[in-house]
């Protein structure tokens, strides 16, 4: 039996057993979480430390009464065990509720919907991967991760909805480093290993790798003409992500975004941002157990749709949209541009160009003003022309003048960026961006 | 407490490996986070969670296998593909660890007042439901939420040289924030939540002055929305505990780990401006600068007795006098490096390998009591409560933000001002040390929430710390 059926099976089972545990009017909600994972971590090209990790669990919601509380479960893996742990849960759920207040913000799908996602291409061995690695690495620093097997979502719940999301994947998240510590950031990832795809992106991360051994240019603090490619605009909207949709953060004055959702600022008409679930790496569902929409978040600039998890939309008297709790976007698609990838250079004609940013946070967050570093392959460019690798800079702006006023263009071309996060789990969020031309990017120290 | 230990034991004696050297580290969580927001109790969130990392050596070649199948099967099964892993690996390793001594250490370790009961669940949405209703009724409070975090683990190493470990902890998180709101800016000021955390009990609520402190934090939110910016230009720097905290973890933590001057963090969390050379040499910063590993005090958050490879951990000096004397690094990068260390080799849970992590990280009190440090300040600035930061990946240049300032003039306190924020270098930083506040200044903190590593983790830190005052510091306020 593949391991997507057994997990799918023994999840069925759960959720058999505690339809058959639960007496009316009870309720529940039951989510599944479980992956399997090779994680092989590089230093100096070689092996630094390499594991497995089997990991299963249920978030469990009990509902009676206009009451109920949430309880995760690890589960053993052993059909036997998971039905006692899931009843030693639903017992301590019982004697939880009676101590509850009512939650005047519950709300419940009583919609019975079906959803069944499985991806099953078969993922290299371990083995193979760490000796095309570091046979390709040979003779560099590599410093890396990579990260690799099935992962499974599910949902089901009293009312008859079940939800099913398996895919294996992998993700190799790497950077090649330069004697004199400057580094190049790339990653290769997705669900066919590819030795031919996998020397390609390596070739290219090596071509840049060329670049930085030229001597190091300091900048003086001041505004710089800027290209932010794919993946440093991807932390900016990791930022603006941070509760900045949140329909929760919006209402509560918390938002980054809340001047944009109030009307009283804009993005540039080019930026159009989607939350675009369908054909993105993420279940169809929610934790919470909504069919997750395809929604405008931006829309030429302005604001669109927020996102609205059960708990807002009973709040805030909107419709729930299938986020979750933290209403954060984990399948971002901004739209393209008019800007081609060959005439970047020409473009920027002077100024930085930023392959990745680092570690942002906010100077200012009602009014959207972000800090953070330049990190990886940051190159002072002159009349089109790559001149030397940059040190290390901060900068301070806010993000309505780097994707509003001062945005000049985004670029034709976009990058899927599948996200290399492992807290608690393997992550399945991904980003689709073009890269943007900024005319002035402040500088401060 | 414990009850899994006789036959985890059991399960361990039974398992066979080729290995000449293994070792496993269960773990058993169980977590319960309750709020109230803005009157309405939230749904709590429960968690029960366990499970084992089973770790072989194999011809000196490390490798892992973690499992939340805790039957004599899972385990073996756990051990087999770890020593497998070791073995197929070996050609591509980067360490030889056959020199490499390990553990055999016995001991238990338990958190503070832990044989006394935390309130019940009840008592404890009694409480928050209290400390929401006392926030005062003003069309612009917005938002605000009280609430209360504990996690309870349980912890058992053993290995096959005859370490057997045993910790019961038990992490309190109270929290209120309250959130002002204009029709133009909004402005948040908290108490606890990510800034405070200990081991203990009810007692730990009491020490972070949750109880009572509605009215306060919500009269300090409506102050900042009428507070003028922080005037921005350079100026004398009284960081209160809450922000120190930020900054010893950020700019003194985060460059001393061992494992990052290794190289091991440089695809993800970073390098460091710290080379190994530095140690007993590089003058960190001034002569009042005093920091210690230390997992002697009870109630901060990361004291314990060893750390998860079995290592026992006592109280080190790693900066004294300005001088930097001892990296972050626990056994295995001590062996790396050739050098000294302290047992902060830490995993988050059972499903994450140890690595290199700040543990409890403090400043020393010096003898200056508040009114001094503010008295002797011609023209500064009080900050605290953290609230922005930023770094760079070398842990060198950085912006941090606070949610509370006051200017001081001429020895005193001054009005309050809104969006403080300052810029430096940590190299030079540490240098500008004028003033160290006494022991009365200090308070324990801590965080749940320091991510770092591949696959990434996020631990919990203690820092406890005196005020301290900077001299002449680039700060700024908001204004975008």
């Amino acid at each position: 039996m593949s391991t997507s059926k057994s997990q799918a099976e023994s999840f069925k089972a759960l959720v058999n057993w505690l339809r058959e545990a639960i007496r009316e009017p009870e309720q529940f909600n039951l989510s599944y979480a479980a992956e399997s994972s090779a994680f092989v971590r590089f230093n100096h090209a070689k092996v630094r430390q390499a594991g497995q990790v089997q990991q299963a669990s249920v978030g469990f919601k009990l509902i009676n009464d206009g009451r109920h509380a949430d309880l995760d479960i690890t589960l053993a893996g052993d059909p036997e065990v998971d039905v006692q742990r899931l009843a030693e849960g639903l017992q301590q759920l019982r004697e939880t509720l009676p101590l509850l207040p009512q939650d005047p913000y519950l709300l419940l799908n009583h919609n019975g919907w079906q959803s069944k996602n499985v991806q099953e291409h078969p993922l290299p061995d371990t083995e193979h991967v760490v000796a095309e690695i570091t046979q390709a690495a040979e003779g560099l620093d590599l410093v890396g991760f990579y990260a690799a097997g099935p992962i499974s979502r599910g949902f089901a719940s009293s009312s008859g909805a079940f939800g099913w999301h398996q895919a294996n994947s992998f993700n190799f998240d790497f950077s090649l480093f330069h004697d004199n510590g400057q580094a190049v950031k790339a990653s290769y990832a997705g669900h066919d290993w590819s030795s031919e795809g996998f020397a390609k992106r390596f070739a290219l991360a090596r071509e840049q790798l060329a670049f930085l051994g030229r001597p190091l240019r300091t900048l003086a603090p001041g505004q710089y003409r800027a290209y932010l490619a794919p993946a440093a605009l991807e932390e900016i909207m990791g930022m603006l992500g941070w509760g900045g949709f949140s329909a929760q953060s919006i209402a509560s004055k918390t938002s980054p975004l809340q001047k944009l959702y109030a009307g009283d600022s804009a993005f540039s008409p080019q930026v159009s941002i989607d939350e675009k679930v369908s054909g993105s790496l993420s279940p169809a569902f929610s934790g919470e157990g909504y069919p997750r929409s395809d929604l405008g978040l931006i829309v030429e600039g302005r604001a669109g749709a927020q996102m609205v998890s059960s708990r807002s939309a009973a709040e805030y008297g909107l419709s729930a949209n299938g986020a979750g709790g933290g209403e954060m976007p984990s399948a971002l698609n901004m739209a393209a541009g008019t800007l081609p990838e060959a005439e970047i250079l020409k473009q920027l004609d002077t100024g930085l160009y930023i392959s990745n940013l680092w570690y942002l946070n906010y100077s200012d967050q009602p009014g959207a003003r972000m800090t953070g570093m330049t990190r990886f392959a940051t190159f002072w460019v002159e009349n089109g022309e790559i001149q030397a690798p940059v040190s290390t800079m901060r900068f301070d702006d806010s993000a309505y003048s780097l994707l509003g006023s001062q945005l000049e263009a985004l670029t034709e071309e976009r990058e899927l960026l599948l996200s290399a996060s492992t807290y608690s789990q393997r992550a399945t969020a991904s980003a689709l961006l073009p890269g943007a031309l900024i005319s002035k990017l402040t500088l401060t120290l | 407490m414990f009850d899994f230990h006789p036959q985890l034991k059991q399960r361990f004696a039974a398992l066979r490996t080729g290995a000449e050297f293994f070792s496993l580290r269960y773990v058993r969580e169980s977590g319960q986070y309750l709020s109230v927001r803005k009157n309405v109790a939230e749904p709590p969130s429960l968690s029960r969670d366990e499970g084992a990392m089973l770790t072989v050596r194999v011809n000196g070649v490390e490798a892992y296998a973690a499992t939340n199948d805790l039957s004599q099967q899972g385990l073996q099964s756990a051990l087999d593909r770890a020593e497998q892993q070791a073995r197929r690996l070996k050609p591509h390793a980067l360490l030889d660890l056959r020199e490499q001594a390990v553990s055999s250490d016995r001991a238990d370790y338990f958190s503070p007042n832990l044989d006394q009961p935390f309130p019940s669940l009840s008592d404890c949405y009694q409480l928050l439901g209290a400390e929401s209703a006392s926030v005062p009724k003003d069309e612009r409070l917005v938002n605000w939420q009280v609430s209360i975090g504990i996690t309870n683990v349980e912890q058992i190493y053993l290995n096959s040289a005859g370490a057997e470990l045993r910790q019961a902890q038990r992490f309190v998180y109270p929290g209120l924030d309250v959130t002002a709101y204009d029709g133009s800016d909004s402005q948040t000021r908290s108490l606890g939540r990510e800034n405070f955390g200990q081991q203990g009990g009810a007692d730990v609520i009491s020490r972070c002055g949750l109880m009572g402190a509605g009215p306060q934090v919500a009269d300090q939110a409506l102050q900042l929305l009428l507070a003028p910016n922080t005037p921005q230009g350079p100026r004398d720097l009284l960081l209160m505990p809450d922000q120190m905290m930020l900054q010893i973890h950020e700019s003194i933590g985060h460059p001393l780990e061992l494992d990052r001057i290794l190289g091991d963090e440089r695809n993800y969390a970073g390098t460091s401006f710290v080379k190994a050379e530095d140690f007993g040499h590089l003058q960190y910063g001034s002569k009042l600068l005093n920091v210690t590993f230390d997992p002697d005090i009870p109630e901060q958050l990361a004291s314990y007795s060893h750390d998860d490879d079995g290592t026992a951990a006592s109280k080190q000096f790693l900066i004294k006098e300005g001088l930097l004397l001892r990296p972050l690094g626990g056994a295995l990068s001590q062996f790396r490096a050739g050098m000294n260390g302290v047992a902060n080799s830490r995993a988050c849970g059972w499903n994450r390998p140890p690595i290199d992590r700040m543990a409890n990280l403090n400043i020393e009190p010096g003898d200056q009591p508040l009114e001094q440090l503010i008295g002797n300040i011609e023209h500064g600035i009080m900050m605290s409560t953290n609230r922005s930061w930023s770094i760079d990946d070398a842990r060198n240049k950085f912006q941090f933000g606070c949610e509370w300032a006051q200017l001081i003039e001429n020895g005193e306190l001054k009005g309050v001002v809104k969006n403080p924020n300052y810029r430096a270098i940590s190299a030079q930083f540490w240098k500008s040390l004028s003033a160290v506040g006494d022991a009365d200044t200090v308070k324990v903190l801590g965080t749940p929430n320091c991510g770092k590593g591949e696959p990434n983790q996020v631990i919990r830190v203690g820092h406890a710390s005196p005020a301290c005052v900077f001299s002449n510091v680039d700060v700024f306020g908001g204004d975008a």
